[in-house]
């Protein structure tokens, strides 16, 4: 390994980035137990770690990122759960479906639990009468209501996943990948539930449920600002609300925003007169990512928990 | 090649900034050593001291993130390419419904094509992949089972092509964007398999039923396919560089 090159590197996307190794220490010691950091220490992978976490700016620790996943996996998997319990769901294939994604939301808990083990971490734990749930008293009555929760917890795992994902960039087991393998089939999940209810795979202004939450920008001024989170018998920090820089909802049509480059506007930024895109497709071409605080704020999911 | 597999002209990609993917001396001799009819090419090119246009069939990618996106790009672009065709006026094996969601889904893959070129072209300038033109089986375009089942294959392989890819990034950011462009791919390729067998959207072919995660694969992989759809004798892309 060239240390020289990667110095190389880090200084090309980042010229402050020497100043920043003075976080190495604290860096060193998110990345889980004694033996992995001695093996880390030695690869390319700690370097790569160290670099990310420096740049990204963040307190937050792979486990941290992995609880906030694992606390909205627990909740659709008890959703599901109860879901089924009510006995509306028609036998057939919206029985077969509702099931199988009850089952990608079991293994995604046994998961996650077991990564968050594998760093040595305490992992956010739920039962159906204790934990991290969800609140009973907010399941519909009807099965197409019911199925319209789903929908609405499940596009709100996909922004979910999409904000976090990049803090995971270097973490050790390839977490990176598996947050990614887990996001696409909640995308799946997302697009089959909608197509059961007649709704395009994508969010779209044309959907019946548009304008609720889960598919706005921001949450309102009131909201917490607290950066830990104490659920499921364990606490868990979350990056800082950043007020000024809200969540885009989905119907966003500028993408691409880095630093100080600007975002492109998809139905401009070709060059075409008229415009070859319209905003409708530029805005279903993307899907958009929340900040934790957004998602666990009680304008989201975080009034769906018990 | 026959030009009905080409794409229309009003839906392909205008001409990048250029056709020819600048060659390096080091990528050149990376080359060089691939296969020996084509270390002959590129010793002709080397005996001309040329720079720039090394004549080998062999395109890479290129290094660092740079090269990351112009993996994306390429996927893009077959995906595009291929809808394109999927959707255009005369065909006839797909509902009027189903061959409007599908409308949808060409442009949105346009949109990640001409998207990301703009987004390689703005922060690494002469660094884009070039333009592809990709082969399709004209039988493909006639049969519904067999147009679907091709469109599956590419969503498919979308996916798990940026699953794999999101680790190769240097800078966050992209995986970000990244992340914004894999769920849509996610929700194409689950709507393209329920229309082939009802309630495949996340089958034991691609998703794990023990672990419940969907399928990631390395870009030596994805591109291995991709090769398949581009005329050996012109481009092969080659991923050897990849985020390095």
């Amino acid at each position: 390994m060239n240390l020289f090159n990667i110095i190389e590197h880090l200084a090309e996307v980042d010229s402050d980035v020497l100043g920043r190794f003075d976080s190495r220490r604290a860096v060193f010691n998110s990345l889980g137990s004694v033996a992995k950091r001695a093996a880390l220490a030695t690869s390319p992978l700690f370097l790569g770690a160290l670099f990310q976490k420096a740049y990204a700016g963040t307190t937050s620790t792979p486990i941290d990122v992995l609880n906030y996943a694992l606390t909205l996996e627990l909740l659709e998997a008890d959703f599901y759960r109860q879901f089924i319990a009510a006995r509306q769901i028609p036998s057939g294939a919206d029985d077969t479906a509702i099931r199988l994604i009850k089952s990608h939301e079991d293994a995604h808990v046994t998961a996650l639990t077991a990564a968050i083990r594998a760093l040595s971490g305490t992992p956010v734990a739920g039962t159906a009468t204790t934990g991290i749930r969800f609140n009973a008293s907010l399941l519909p009555a009807s099965y197409a209501d019911q199925l319209k929760l789903a929908q609405l917890l499940e596009d709100t795992g996909v922004r979910a996943y999409k904000g976090r994902a990049a803090e995971l960039l270097g973490a050790p087991n390839d977490l990176l990948t598996v947050a990614l393998q887990i996001h696409s089939v909640e995308a799946r999940h997302a697009a089959h539930i909608r197509s059961m209810r007649n709704q395009l795979p994508w969010p779209n202004a044309a959907d019946d449920v548009a304008t609720d939450t889960t598919y706005t920008g921001g949450v309102p001024n009131t909201s917490t600002t607290s950066t830990v989170v104490t659920l499921g018998g364990t606490t868990y920090g979350i990056p800082a609300y950043e007020r000024t820089k809200p969540s885009m909802a989905e119907s966003n049509i500028n993408q691409g925003a880095i630093g100080t480059k600007a975002a492109l506007p998809i139905t401009t930024a070709f060059g075409d007169t008229p415009p070859k895109y319209s905003a409708d497709d530029a805005a279903a071409a993307f899907d958009e990512a929340l900040q934790p605080a957004e998602v666990l704020d009680a304008s989201r999911a975080g009034r769906l928990l018990a | 090649m026959p030009d009905t597999l080409r794409p229309t002209d009003s839906e392909s990609p205008r001409p990048a900034q250029s056709l020819h993917t600048p060659i390096k001396r080091r990528s050149f001799f990376m080359y060089a050593g691939a296969t020996a009819g084509v270390t002959a090419l590129a010793l002709a090119g080397c005996s001309k001291e040329s720079e720039t246009t090394a004549p080998s069939i062999n395109v890479s990618l290129g290094f660092g993130d740079a090269s990351v996106l112009n993996y994306a790009y390429a996927l893009e672009q077959l995906e595009a390419a291929f809808y394109a065709k999927a959707v255009a006026a005369t065909t006839t094996v797909l509902s009027t419904a189903e061959k409007a969601v599908l409308t949808n889904v060409a442009t949105h893959e346009a949109i990640h094509r001409d998207f990301l070129q703009a987004a390689i072209n703005r922060d690494f300038p002469g660094q884009l992949l070039q333009t592809l033109t990709f082969k399709f089986d004209d039988a493909t375009f006639t049969d519904r089972t067999r147009l679907l089942t091709a469109a599956k294959t590419f969503e498919d392989l979308g996916v798990a092509a940026y699953n794999g890819a999101g680790k190769l990034f240097k800078v966050p950011a992209y995986v970000s964007i990244a992340g914004q462009i894999v769920s849509v791919e996610a929700r194409h390729a689950a709507y393209v398999r329920d229309l082939l067998t009802s309630g495949s959207f996340a089958a034991i072919d691609q998703v794990d039923a023990t672990t419940g995660l969907d399928k990631q694969m390395a870009p030596a992989d994805v591109i291995k396919i991709v090769n398949t759809y581009l005329d050996a004798t012109v481009v092969q892309l080659d991923v050897s560089t990849i985020g390095q």
